[in-house]
């Protein structure tokens, strides 16, 4: 065991600088390249002295560089397994730790919001209007315009994105502006939402005078999950076999017919699942609908879409944003409203999922 | 059934129909970078661009006003970065651990469950974080601001760990179980295998994730406009108040700025700023993806 593989293993212990100076064969057999190899000749005895080691070490840095790759062994091999286990069971119990944190403040977030808010969480909180006086504040015309925004930004955005789907998936060439809208997509799911927000401020509530209005809402909410829901469809439309299409072709089909009638129905519970979870995104998206102007107080509930409106997301964040305690209460009640629909949303989506796959 | 005639017809009008869905997306990007470059241009016909990229002071309503985006290109840079200290490291060994350690049946109890910190509605996160945790570190450090840094960015590291821990995981799980057996049967243990053999076989996956992670908590909205505060601040302090990017945006535009006024196009200016970084960052990322899937896809 003179090799430089045992000098290598030698070194990666704690550290002990006269082990390094030990060695004798790796750095030494280097070294008989150096004009001064005088000295250098006697290195490939098993038996060279230490200190000569240490004195060429120290008289010619060239040396002290060469010697440099040994001393930090690259596979940094520790032959001493107990140690080696031990660490893997500190490292895994420390990833196992790291994996609980983000589960612990989930679960502080949810006992922190229900703390807070619960009190004040009545059938009258759902059915009031907002209020200078806490005692009086409710939710009614936030939630009324979470369900209309929800209702028409799923108007608008199913049927875009389901169709760009299928256009993706069924009828594109594989050409370049194929490429395009798909990169295109991609890009676009990345885009901030408050970026939307700027997009539908300059857009819908200007350009096209719709106002600050429920549909100026909705538009900007819709553009703003069309990739979620055209990633969806795509990855739902996929997976339907090609022998489906193929029979339908085979009875006569034309593609549409067979899209309609054969693909489209088994794709659709993936479809519905991944828009129910886009849509989820768009009903907690507090961001573009400032830039669109919901309003802090509003006396009444929207009756068409060209209406003033709030949300929820909005009127939580008008009512964090008070200083008085009783208002972060509220703010509190209202993230419970939210969060429970949410939940049912997401709940329809898991058991869409399951129904779906099922079948299969 | 229908006539043959009619049936190409309709064949025809459903793929024209499907076409202009499919264009209304390009039309999104479309509109995106025109309404922020239009709106950014007559502001910059107003306030040179370098003053814009290289001035300390942001105070479009002082007179005169100055318009120097670092403060808040600083803000929002400081409270990505404290996300991404909570983010990352904690996204990475929960990756590690779901792909590495963790039981297939322990895995698909508690991805799905780490994947709701992602569904969670942003202003949410900001009131856990103005009420719950600002609170908590004025306990400790008392000379902590009530609208601070810190607090939005440790909240928002907990909200961007799923991103992290998913697609890295993905990327682990990709990579082939014969490079896992190599290392075993040179000898290494569980955590060498995870550690030397694993991530580095992932890593352009790893860092795919870490930059859309990133990404994402510089174009966040809701926490840093709740909890950071409105002081555009050329500080580095996490403890300090500061304004990022995105809270200016939403504040201005609360504030009804007159349409037309500098004030308004500054929204236009800044938005223009944030776009063009957090599309960098979502293209790198896409690059770094689509390496990593030439590796072992």
């Amino acid at each position: 065991m003179t090799g430089p593989d045992a000098a290598g293993i030698e070194q990666t212990g704690p550290s002990n600088p006269p082990r390094a100076g030990a060695t004798e064969s790796g750095p030494t057999d280097r070294d008989t390249s150096e004009p001064r190899s005088s000295a250098g000749a006697q290195a490939p005895m098993p038996v060279a002295p230490a200190p000569a080691g240490v004195a060429r070490g120290g008289a010619g840095g060239r040396v002290e560089r060469g010697r440099a790759p040994v001393r930090r062994d690259p596979t940094r091999f520790d032959p001493r397994i107990g140690r080696r286990a031990t660490f893997g069971t500190i490292f895994a119990i420390v990833c196992f730790l790291a994996t609980m944190v983000g589960i612990l403040v989930l679960a502080t977030l949810l006992i922190d919001i229900f703390r807070d808010g619960w009190s004040r969480l009545t059938f009258e909180f759902l059915n009031r209007f907002p209020s200078r006086f806490p005692a009086r504040a409710g939710v009614k015309p936030a939630l009324a315009g979470s369900i209309w925004v929800l209702g028409l930004t799923a108007l608008i955005s199913f049927p875009l994105g389901v169709g760009t789907a299928i256009w993706l998936e069924e009828y594109a060439p594989d050409n370049r502006f194929t490429r395009i809208v798909e990169t295109n997509i991609a890009n676009l799911a990345g885009v901030p939402s408050i970026v939307y927000g700027i997009l539908g401020l300059a857009l819908f509530v200007r350009a096209f005078a719709i106002g600050r209005s429920v549909l100026a809402a909705a538009l900007t909410l819709a553009l703003l999950i069309l990739p979620v829901i055209i990633i969806a469809s795509q990855e739902a439309i996929k997976a339907v076999p090609n022998s489906i299409r193929l029979g339908a072709y085979a009875l006569g089909a034309t593609r549409w017919e067979a899209i309609r009638h054969q693909v489209l129905p088994l794709a659709m519970p993936g479809i519905m699942t991944g828009t129910i979870l886009a849509l989820s995104r768009a009903i907690g998206e507090a961001a573009p609908v400032i830039m669109v102007g919901a309003l802090g107080f509003l006396a009444f509930v929207p009756s068409s879409p060209l209406d003033n409106f709030t949300v929820i997301p909005f009127q939580i964040y008008n009512w964090v944003s008070r200083p008085q305690l009783e208002f972060h209460e509220l703010a509190a009640a209202a993230s419970i409203v939210l969060l429970a629909l949410l939940l049912t949303m997401n709940g329809a989506a898991i058991w869409l999922r399951n129904r779906y796959n099922r079948k299969l | 059934m229908a006539g043959l005639r009619r049936r190409r017809r309709r064949e025809r009008t459903v793929g024209g129909v499907l076409l202009g869905f499919s264009i209304v997306s390009i039309l999104t990007t479309l509109g995106i970078v025109g309404v922020l470059l239009f709106d950014s241009a007559s502001f910059f016909s107003e306030v040179s661009p370098v003053e814009f990229l290289t001035g300390t002071t942001w105070t479009p309503l002082f007179r005169p006003p100055h318009f120097g985006v670092l403060p808040l290109l600083t803000g929002s840079l400081l409270i990505a970065a404290g996300a991404a200290l909570v983010a990352l490291p904690l996204g990475l060994a929960a990756a590690i651990f779901l792909s590495e350690y963790a039981h297939p049946r322990v895995r698909n109890l508690v991805k799905p469950v780490l994947e709701i910190l992602a569904g969670v509605p942003t202003v949410v996160y900001g009131y856990f974080a103005l009420t719950f945790v600002t609170p908590i570190l004025r306990a400790i450090w008392p000379a902590t601001d009530v609208f601070n840094a810190a607090s939005a960015s440790i909240v928002m590291g907990i909200m961007i760990i799923p991103m992290v821990s998913s697609l890295s995981e993905d990327a682990m799980s990709a990579v082939p179980r014969s490079l896992r057996q190599a290392a075993y049967s040179l000898g290494a243990t569980k955590v060498e295998v995870a550690t030397r053999t694993v991530v580095p076989a992932a890593l352009s996956g790893i860092v795919a994730s870490f930059i859309l992670a990133i990404s994402r908590a510089i174009g966040e909205t809701m926490i840093v406009t709740i909890a950071a505060g409105a002081q555009p601040a050329l500080t580095l302090n996490p403890f300090h108040s500061v304004q990022t990017m995105t809270a200016y945006i939403a504040q201005t535009a609360q504030g009804e700025a007159p349409h037309g006024s500098v004030e308004y196009r500054t929204i236009f200016a800044v938005g223009l700023t944030l776009f063009a970084i957090t599309l960098l960052m979502n293209i790198l990322s896409g690059f770094a993806m689509r390496r990593f899937r030439e590796e072992y896809e």
